[in-house]
């Protein structure tokens, strides 16, 4: 399903996009000294096509938004009858940008990123009033991940 | 950082186009010379503010349909040396110190750890279990069930 191109860009792409003028030129360049042979219009197609296909959610920066402004992750226990009515007062808000139904008791898990640490609080609170249940915060403290992107084909 | 700054991170949170030049399409939308976006965003990555630029996978569609949530309690005095280690796992794409919310919540180290089964991803929790053995009080592992949302850091309301 997918295509050794394809491969190749989510290995050695997730990282390191080269911060030039013309990046999937210089991407193709790259993967050229590495057996390929392909051009700067085969790397956007294939990406754009990763894109659509839904594979890939975006190519550019991943920010961290503790050092943009403030961010957590919280979690609600949902009682089962009203988790579709909750999801979608939370989906709501443009601040949250993950939401999960996990397995647990606490069985919804968001995360919550905005310009400031006032900003996430006031969402948290807007969203334990609006769906009537309390919410669990837990902001990061410390981040231990040496972030090398995620080995797909290791 | 300053007003330029936020701009940018605005203009870039969602994706770069795919063109052949995607950093001066943006620069033109904001009305700036190419060569000073690179600047501003190669500085935010030097000072950790852009974490990396590059391909952002969608693990579920590429077939890692099994997600862990894996969460431990540990004692604090040992959260620093055990979270650099747990870090360090290929197979731990996140890995955090948060608070314990007592008492329902006892936990203080997350860590996702990502398989394309369940299976595989329980395997890879015995792998840390035995690396964290003695100082490991209990842990819990939270299978993602659906994903209800995911998009990139909003700045500001769009």
């Amino acid at each position: 399903m997918l295509t050794e191109l394809e491969k190749q860009l989510l290995n050695d792409y997730q990282q390191g996009m080269p911060l030039v003028s013309e990046p999937y030129s210089e991407i193709a360049r790259e993967l050229n000294q590495k057996g390929f042979s392909v051009s700067e219009n085969d790397i956007i197609n294939s990406l754009s096509s990763l894109k659509e296909r839904g594979m890939v959610s975006r190519v550019g920066p991943v920010f961290k938004p503790q050092k943009v402004g403030g961010s957590t992750l919280a979690a609600i226990a949902v009682p089962d009858e009203r988790m579709e009515e909750v999801a979608q007062i939370v989906n709501h808000f443009s601040q949250v940008n993950h939401n999960y139904k996990r397995e647990h008791h606490l069985n919804l898990w968001f995360v919550v990123t905005a310009g400031s640490q006032e900003e996430v609080e006031q969402v948290l609170k807007d969203i334990e009033q609006q769906t009537g249940l309390s919410v669990m915060n837990l902001p990061m403290e410390q981040d231990y991940h040496i972030d090398l992107g995620f080995p797909l084909w290791c | 950082m300053d007003e330029l700054d936020r701009k940018i991170i605005t203009a870039t949170q969602s994706g770069l186009p795919l063109v052949k030049e995607p950093y001066q399409a943006i620069a033109q939308q904001l009305n700036i010379e190419a060569d000073l976006l690179k600047q501003r965003m190669k500085k935010m990555l030097e000072s950790g503010q852009i974490r990396r630029i590059g391909a952002v996978p969608n693990h579920y569609k590429l077939g890692y349909k099994a997600n862990a949530m894996s969460v431990w309690d540990v004692p604090d005095e040992l959260i620093t040396e055990l979270g650099n280690q747990l870090g360090a796992l290929s197979f731990v794409s996140h890995c955090y110190e948060r608070p314990r919310f007592l008492p329902k919540w006892p936990y203080n180290l997350f860590a996702m750890i990502h398989g394309k089964s369940k299976q595989e991803v329980s395997e890879k929790v015995q792998q840390v279990v035995i690396l964290l053995g003695d100082h490991c009080a209990g842990y819990e592992l939270l299978y993602s069930k659906q994903i209800l949302k995911k998009t990139g850091l909003r700045l500001k309301q769009v």
